[in-house]
Parts: structure tokens; C-alpha cells; sequence
């Protein structure tokens, strides 16, 4: 199984204020985000993180080699249920997202 | 325009209380800004802050970075502003840093002028503007009624760059700003002074969290130089360096969306910047737009109370238990529930989290393993202190002693505390995220001048 982790350099995730996270892909080069584009397709990542594709914000940025991803999220910061204030673990649900019939 | 026109504006760090770079400041004053801005603030670490009016950093090292900012101010002889003070930047915060400054003069024998800014909202100003159709959503939508803005413990709207121009046409040396954004106390004086207006917000953006715009994000300082046609970025770290690529990388950061950022007055647009570096540790950039809007609107946030919570945590090491953590928890929930019920009524919450299975990401982790041991941390919610305690208490024994099966000896887990049950008093939540329509930019904010004697 190929992860997305192990074909991109890095992926972070931060609320971005209380309502919302985004998710920075990486790429280290030009045929690396190439990968990245076609791996990290809109329907795969939202399935991943539990949320509907009408609600995901993509950006790709071929000058930083960066894919964009930012939602809503599912349950506000801060509330009874909120897991994780800074958004920080939602990098791990793409890190591990299984990407061997794209790659 | 004044083509030959220059701002230095000094950022020590990313948020007073985050530490910095002494020496790296002190290169900043070395290097004659016009004005020294720092951050005091963040919803990052959720509602609480704004909830209860207060800071997350300690007073005694608030204190400590303050006093040494206090300082550089008199060497460079220029303004200090700070955004958001006390976190959270309601009127109580404003207030308390205010306190801290008024013993730092004292002690440093050393008299100033403070402009105090206050953005704290009135819940019957903002219903009144809500009645009027003044207050707009925005995405994702949070529904709101005179109920939600009666309940909110502290409401305060986001200054921009016209407010901090008003403090600082009042000449004070000192600035203490409540609730404003992140690039408002930068932004504002190359804006006064007639700096191109898209290179003022997108070098505040770049300098708002200090050197994270670096190589060398620890170093904290960064000076950013506001032009007619730009703005050009230096850290003042001796090994940090701004690259094309770490200055153009950081409108990533916490920003929803890395091309646009929404400010009161309009908007920047960086869709067209272009990033040069001047020589190692320098980036120049120009071409960011700034679309100034038709109506000045600011953003608003507020927290009120989301009920009372109790935690409790349990740790299992015994590998049958360990082995079968789901099922152990499901059982421990649904019968701790079922007896609270009938004790207290159904107005609470209960949820166990496994620590060391998939307490970070819940029921969406699907790659989670289990290891030698695990933590099973109970929370309850409730509308008292009160029924919140009694329900962590009927869980109590069952964190301790259920077993997994009928027809078995009674195990005993650990409980690193006495008692287990840790109460986190009242919990707050955001419930607003709006902005309002206002007819001046002062219209919501208060501006009031003192001077500290020693």
C-alpha cells in the first residue's frame, strides 16, 4: 500500500479561526506535485475526513507545489464533543490516505 | 502619492508571551523602526479565553516580554502597539494588560502615554444591529437570536487599520488594543502614511506571526519595510533568512483560503504578488491588490457558556481489557448512562474517549491500532456543576472495577488521582460568526487616553 505521506514531503493541518481547518500538502518538486494533484483527488480526501465534497475548499498552487484543502469543521472548536482545538491530527487522516491505485 | 515614502515596522514575535530572540530585537531597534507591533492574541486556543475574558499566558511572563518591549519603546523612541490584548482582547483583558503596564512604569520609574482601545460589544448594541439587518453571516453558517446575543459572556468586534490609526493620531507611546486582526496593528501606519495599500496588508499578513515567515521561526523578530509600490521582508535573527518561498508559503498558514484575506474596509488579493529576493535574507514583493469595499463592516466574535464539565481518566494496562477496550467501553457507557438517568434525568453528556486507540480522531480514524496499554477518559457535560459532578461520580466505580464479563473475578485499573474526578467548571463555546455593518469605524470601538505616572 502506498501512503500520500510517502509520496509528498509534508502535510499539516490548523484551524484556521474556530470554524474551519486547512490542510497544506507539500511537494518537493514539479513531478512530486504532479502525483500529488492526481492522488489527492476532491472525492477521496473528502470521503477521508468525514465530510461532503460540497463543503471542501481545494486550492492548487503550482508555484509553492502545494495542494490546499480547507472545510468546515465538523464539530466547533471548543465545544463538548471537539477533539482537537487546533486541528492539528487532521493531517494524518490524508498522511495515511491510501493512494497505490493512483501513485 | 509620496513615492519616497518608507515604514519600518518591528514585529518581536508572533504573540507576546511566545518568547523571542533578544538579540534579534535588539538588531530590530538598531535598525530604527517607525513603530513596534506585536499580537496579543488568538481564538487558537479556543473559548475559554474569550469566555471568561482572560489570558492563556502566564501574568508573570506577559510581564517579563512587556516590560522588555516597554523598554526597547524608549530606546527607539516610537510607538508600541499591541493587537488583541490578553488573548482573548475583551474589554476585562485590555484592562489587565493595562495593570501589568501600570506596575512596569512604576517599577522602571519611567512615565508613558497610553491609548487604550476597547472592542468590546454590548449584546444590546449588537441585537440592535441585528434588528436592523446589519449583521451579516458568513460561511459556515451558525443560526443566531436575541437569546444567542443576550448569552454571550463577552462579544467583541475585530478593530482594523482604521481604529489603530485612531490611537495612534492620538500620539500616545504606547497602544493597548482589544480585539483586532492579526495584520490591523501593522498594517495601520504604512497605511496612514500613504504605503502602497495591498503591500501594507500583505506584509502585515507576513510579519503578523513574527519569523514563522523564516527559516528560522524561533528567532521571533522580523522587520517589514512598507513602500509606495510593496513591502520588503528581513528577518532580524542572525541565521534566520526570508525566502521567495517561505515569505510567498506562509498566506498558507491558518488561512482558509491563501489568496484572499478579508479585513474591515475590503479586501487584499495576492493572486498577482511576486516574490524577489533581494540577497539571502531578504524578499521583496509587490503586486498584491487591495479591493476596498462599499460597506465597512467588522467581524465579530462571542463565547457563552456551553454547560459544566467533569472529566475522569482510567488507565488499563491488563492486555485481556486492553484487547477488548471497545466493547469494555461501550459497556461502561451504556450502564454509567442508564443509571444516571434514573438519577439525574437525561440533561446530560457522557463520552468516553480511548487514549492509545482513537481518542484524537474519533470514529474517521480507520487505521488505528491498539498497543500495550490504553487510558479511557470519561467527560460529562451538564447544565450545573452540580448534576456534572454526580454523573463523573457514578462513573467512578465503573472506570475502576467493571469486568468484562459476568462470570469473573472483579479487576481494578489505575487512577492516577484522588480524587479521580477533575471538574473543569463551566465550558464556553463560540456561537457567533457574523460580521456588523457600521456607519464609522469608531462607531463600535472606545478610545480613551491615559497618562501612566510613576
Amino acid at each position: 500500500m502506498t501512503k500520500l505521506a510517502e509520496i509528498t514531503q509534508k502535510i499539516r493541518s490548523k484551524n484556521a479561526g474556530p470554524f474551519w481547518i486547512t490542510i497544506d500538502i507539500f511537494c518537493s518538486d514539479d513531478a512530486e506535485f504532479k502525483r500529488a494533484l492526481i492522488s489527492a483527488d476532491s472525492e477521496h480526501v473528502a470521503h477521508a475526513l468525514g465530510i461532503s465534497m460540497a463543503d471542501l475548499k481545494r486550492y492548487d498552487m503550482p508555484d509553492l507545489r502545494v495542494v490546499k484543502f480547507s472545510f468546515p469543521r465538523p464539530i466547533i472548536q471548543g465545544t463538548r464533543f471537539d477533539r482537537d482545538m487546533h486541528g492539528a491530527s487532521f493531517a494524518n487522516l490524508l498522511a495515511e490516505l491510501d493512494v497505490t491505485a493512483k501513485a | 502619492m509620496d513615492k519616497s515614502v518608507t515604514i519600518k515596522i518591528l514585529i518581536p514575535s508572533g504573540a507576546l508571551g511566545l518568547g523571542y530572540d533578544r538579540d534579534a530585537l535588539m538588531r530590530g531597534i538598531e535598525h530604527k523602526p517607525d513603530l513596534i507591533a506585536i499580537d496579543g492574541g488568538s481564538t487558537d486556543s479556543g473559548p475559554h479565553y474569550l469566555g471568561t475574558g482572560t489570558s492563556k499566558y502566564s501574568r508573570s511572563s506577559i510581564k517579563s516580554e512587556w516590560r522588555q518591549l516597554m523598554q526597547a519603546r524608549a530606546i527607539a523612541n516610537v510607538p508600541l502597539v499591541i493587537g488583541t490584548a490578553g488573548t482573548c482582547g475583551a474589554d476585562d483583558a485590555v484592562d489587565w494588560l493595562l495593570d501589568i503596564t501600570k506596575e512596569i512604569v512604576k517599577e522602571t520609574d519611567q512615565d508613558v502615554t497610553v491609548a487604550i482601545l476597547k472592542s468590546g460589544q454590548p449584546a444590546d448594541r449588537v441585537i440592535s444591529a441585528f434588528d436592523d439587518g446589519r449583521i451579516t453571516p458568513l460561511q459556515p453558517l451558525i443560526d443566531i437570536d436575541h437569546a444567542v446575543l443576550q448569552n454571550c459572556t463577552n462579544i467583541v468586534a475585530l478593530a482594523g487599520a482604521e481604529q489603530i490609526q485612531a490611537a495612534l493620531n492620538t500620539g500616545a507611546e504606547i497602544i493597548i488594543a482589544g480585539r483586532a486582526t492579526d495584520t490591523a496593528t501593522i498594517a495601520a501606519l504604512p497605511l496612514l502614511r500613504g504605503c502602497h495599500a495591498g503591500g501594507a496588508w500583505h506584509g502585515a499578513k507576513i510579519g503578523e506571526c513574527g519569523a514563522l515567515a523564516t527559516t528560522n521561526p524561533s528567532s521571533g523578530t522580523i522587520m517589514i519595510t512598507f513602500d509606495a509600490d510593496g513591502f520588503t521582508v528581513e528577518p532580524m535573527g542572525q541565521n534566520a533568512r526570508a525566502t521567495p518561498y517561505t515569505v510567498s508559503a506562509h498566506m498558507l498558514y491558518e488561512n482558509s483560503n491563501p489568496l484572499k484575506l478579508y479585513e474591515p474596509g475590503g479586501h487584499l488579493d495576492v493572486t498577482g504578488a511576486s516574490y524577489t529576493a533581494l540577497d539571502e535574507r531578504r524578499v521583496r514583493v509587490t503586486g498584491s491588490k487591495w479591493f476596498p469595499s462599499d460597506i465597512y463592516t467588522v467581524k465579530l466574535e462571542g463565547a457563552r457558556c456551553g454547560g459544566y464539565q467533569c472529566v475522569s481518566l482510567a488507565l488499563i494496562r491488563e492486555a485481556r481489557y486492553v484487547q477488548n477496550i471497545q466493547n469494555w467501553t461501550y459497556a461502561v457507557e451504556e450502564k454509567c448512562r442508564k443509571k444516571a438517568e434514573e438519577q439525574v434525568g437525561e440533561d446530560f453528556t457522557l463520552e468516553l474517549r480511548i487514549i492509545g486507540l482513537n481518542a484524537t480522531l474519533g470514529a474517521q480514524d480507520l487505521n488505528s491500532q491498539i498497543g500495550s496499554e490504553v487510558g479511557v477518559l470519561g467527560i460529562i457535560t451538564a447544565p450545573s456543576e452540580l448534576v456534572a459532578k454526580e454523573v463523573a461520580k457514578m462513573l467512578n466505580p465503573y472506570l475502576l472495577h467493571m469486568p468484562l464479563t459476568d462470570d469473573e473475578e472483579m479487576p481494578t485499573f489505575a487512577f492516577p488521582f484522588s480524587p479521580n474526578e477533575m471538574n473543569r467548571g463551566e465550558i464556553y463555546e463560540f456561537c457567533l460568526n457574523h460580521v456588523m455593518e457600521l456607519d464609522d469605524p469608531m462607531q463600535a470601538f472606545s478610545l480613551t487616553i491615559e497618562q501612566v505616572r510613576a
